[in-house]
């Protein structure tokens, strides 16, 4: 009959309008500056710095400076300077570690590349977005303080991908410290073995399995922590 | 009528309350000008009651679509100097000073007088038909015989100013606007007449107060006898409502100004507080067509259940009002926008003929008043299948050919 749907749609809206009292569900709106919203875990603009230890964020940084996301970088936002020195990092090995590295983020799209490109898993995603400033050019600068953030931190914002870094982290540091007892075990024997004049020489697996993933040509993903012998 | 003489015919201090603290007021000046006071008076509270409303109204449908649409609507704005928020109820003044404060630009071509006299006129013939509703038993203000005729004479010549509006403006886009306006309003001015007619003939009289009265009293002794709760009055109450959203330009009928499509029609060329004036017109147009409804159809200022008559009738009255503006709001939030074709098809097909038949319908109601007992079914019977068979039939035919609507391209 005629004016049917019209009694129809009055009510759908009649209950939304009621329903917005009392249900969640039909009363979405977050009110934002007292509310924050929740953030999906995949949310991402930006980047930032993982450092190990939350107390000494500069000296415990993972990036070593190799300036790969600042070549990669679309926009070029990135700009990082060496250190002359070097610096043990959070597994007491002297590591470069960036004395400049600083971000623009006028200029910067949150398109990740970065991340993607980092070897050492040292810059990651964040979650800020009130990022007004009253400064249009220094403000927007951020340099390597500012863009420092603990581990767990990270383990905040993205908890799964961190637990993910993590574990892979502590399997190649494991992997690391495994071949590094072979290799001083082969050593040791050849040492001995030279000694008593039977020669048979050490084996080259570590050397193999660091060059294999860079042979490849795809887009280097997060290598494993002995890369880092490579670059120091 | 003094309030001494009011309070011995009705005997409830609060029913008689606004004319008592009128008379305390104007008691102190000699007689010759009491007269012109206590008019004075009346217009000066009428106008703050309804512009109050009118603020409140705006607030109410934004925070009312808002709700409807899963938002809050507007809660921030705070009282001024001592910040607090209060659920925004702050927010039509700020409004207000918004509009004031904003630039007023005449176009270059325009005439300058009509393009400055169309929204004064249109919310002077707003406020005029406001005049003559019965609020309540003893606030009338216009009190005279003919205040329907009156009513619906002053609420065309609302029409006039729009055209004025459009071509004041001396913009083709403006013009052509105020013209689809002009044929919605007149279109639809003709089933919102019809459908008053039957009320009238049933009180026999064109004063709102004894058509009011005329509705008074129970069937069994607790069942109002508005006109709403007969089969006439009920379809009446409905082309007239409907007449009323076009009358007003409410959605879904809101297609003279359509924001979302063209740029205002034909209120292109307004801008600052003349364009706040005439949604103030439209506001007051759309209480006053409410009022209108209600007094017609739903009984007035009377209660709608014998112990509830305590709570005094201005009360009631302003109960009615609120829920069918209420109506007006959820309306908007439901219903898309007609087409101009659809629109008066709508009216022509479909409303006036039912208009029509209505009176016949009334006339039938009126004239079989006399019957009881059994015969009483069959007065209703009759009624009913006068009401619902037309509707029927006109309704299949509005629709034919046109809905449901299938698409071919989409599933």
């Amino acid at each position: 009959m005629l004016g049917s749907g019209l009694l129809q749609g009055l009510a759908v809206t009649a209950k939304n309008f009621v329903g917005s009292f009392h249900d969640p569900a039909r009363y979405t709106t977050v009110e934002y500056p007292e509310v924050k919203p929740a953030l999906p875990e995949a949310y991402r603009n930006f980047p930032f710095l993982v450092s190990e230890n939350a107390t000494d964020p500069m000296g415990t940084l993972r990036c070593v400076a190799c300036q790969i996301c600042e070549k990669e970088c679309p926009p070029q936002c990135i700009y990082i300077e060496k250190s002359k020195d070097k610096k043990p990092d959070a597994a007491g090995k002297p590591q470069i570690y960036p004395a400049i590295f600083a971000i623009d983020t006028s200029v910067c799209m949150s398109c990740q590349i970065c991340v993607e490109v980092c070897p050492f898993d040292a810059i990651k995603m964040d979650q800020v977005f009130e990022i007004a400033t009253t400064t249009r050019f220094e403000a927007l600068l951020l340099n390597r303080e500012q863009l420092a953030k603990p581990n767990s931190y990270y383990h905040g914002i993205h908890p799964t991908e961190a637990a993910e870094v993590d574990a892979r982290l502590a399997a190649d540091r494991k992997a690391a410290e495994e071949k590094a007892q072979a290799a001083a075990a082969a050593k040791a024997a050849a040492a001995a073995a030279a000694a008593a004049k039977a020669a048979s020489p050490a084996p080259k697996a570590p050397d193999e399995s660091r060059r294999s993933p860079q042979g490849e040509g795809g887009p280097p993903t997060p290598k494993p922590q002995s890369e880092r012998g490579a670059v120091s | 009528m003094n309030a001494a003489l009011l309070f011995a015919t009705t005997g409830s201090v609060l029913e008689t309350l606004p004319v008592t603290l009128r008379d305390l007021v104007t008691g102190w000046l000699p007689e010759p000008l009491r007269w012109l006071v206590n008019s004075l008076v009346g217009v000066g509270t009428l106008l703050a009651v309804i512009g109050l409303l009118f603020a409140y109204l705006t607030l109410a449908e934004r925070k009312i679509l808002g709700r409807i649409q899963n938002r809050p609507g507007p809660n921030r704005t705070p009282i001024p100097f001592i910040n607090l928020r209060f659920f925004g109820l702050a927010q039509p003044f700020a409004d207000g000073v918004k509009a004031i404060t904003k630039e007023d630009v005449v176009p270059d071509g325009a005439d300058k007088v009509l393009h400055f006299l169309a929204p004064v006129a249109l919310l002077a013939f707003s406020i005029m038909t406001l005049g003559v509703i019965p609020y309540g038993r003893h606030l009338v203000l216009l009190e005279f015989d003919a205040a329907v005729l009156y009513f619906f004479a002053a609420g065309a010549a609302t029409e006039l100013a729009v055209f004025m509006a459009g071509w004041a403006s001396r913009n083709k886009y403006s013009l052509l606007a105020a013209m689809r306006a002009l044929a919605q309003l007149i279109s639809y001015e003709l089933p919102l007449l019809l459908s008053v007619v039957p009320a009238v003939m049933l009180a026999g009289s064109l004063a709102l107060p004894a058509i009011v009265e005329a509705q008074g009293g129970w069937s069994y002794g607790f069942l109002p006898q508005w006109h709403v709760f007969t089969p006439w009055g009920f379809a009446g109450f409905i082309i007239f409502f409907i007449s009323a959203l076009a009358e007003s330009n409410r959605s879904p009928f809101d297609l003279p100004e359509a924001e979302s499509e063209l740029i205002a029609g034909h209120l292109t060329e307004y801008s600052g507080f003349k364009y706040a004036l005439f949604f103030m017109a439209e506001y007051f147009g759309m209480c006053a067509l409410s009022g209108m409804g209600v007094t017609l159809f739903l009984g007035g200022w009377q209660a709608p259940l014998p112990f509830l008559e305590f709570i005094p009738s201005y009360v009631w009255f302003g109960v009615k009002l609120l829920s069918l503006l209420l109506v007006f709001i959820w309306i908007r939030a439901t219903f898309p926008r007609l087409r101009m074709d659809q629109l008066t098809r709508f009216a022509w097909k479909f409303l006036v003929p039912l208009a029509l038949i209505n009176l016949g319908t009334a006339a039938f109601w009126s004239l079989t008043a006399g019957w009881s007992g059994p015969l009483q079914f069959v007065r209703w019977a009759v009624a009913l299948a006068l009401v619902l068979v037309p509707f029927t039939l006109l309704g299949r035919r509005l629709s034919a050919g046109v809905a449901p609507r299938t698409y071919r391209y989409a599933t």
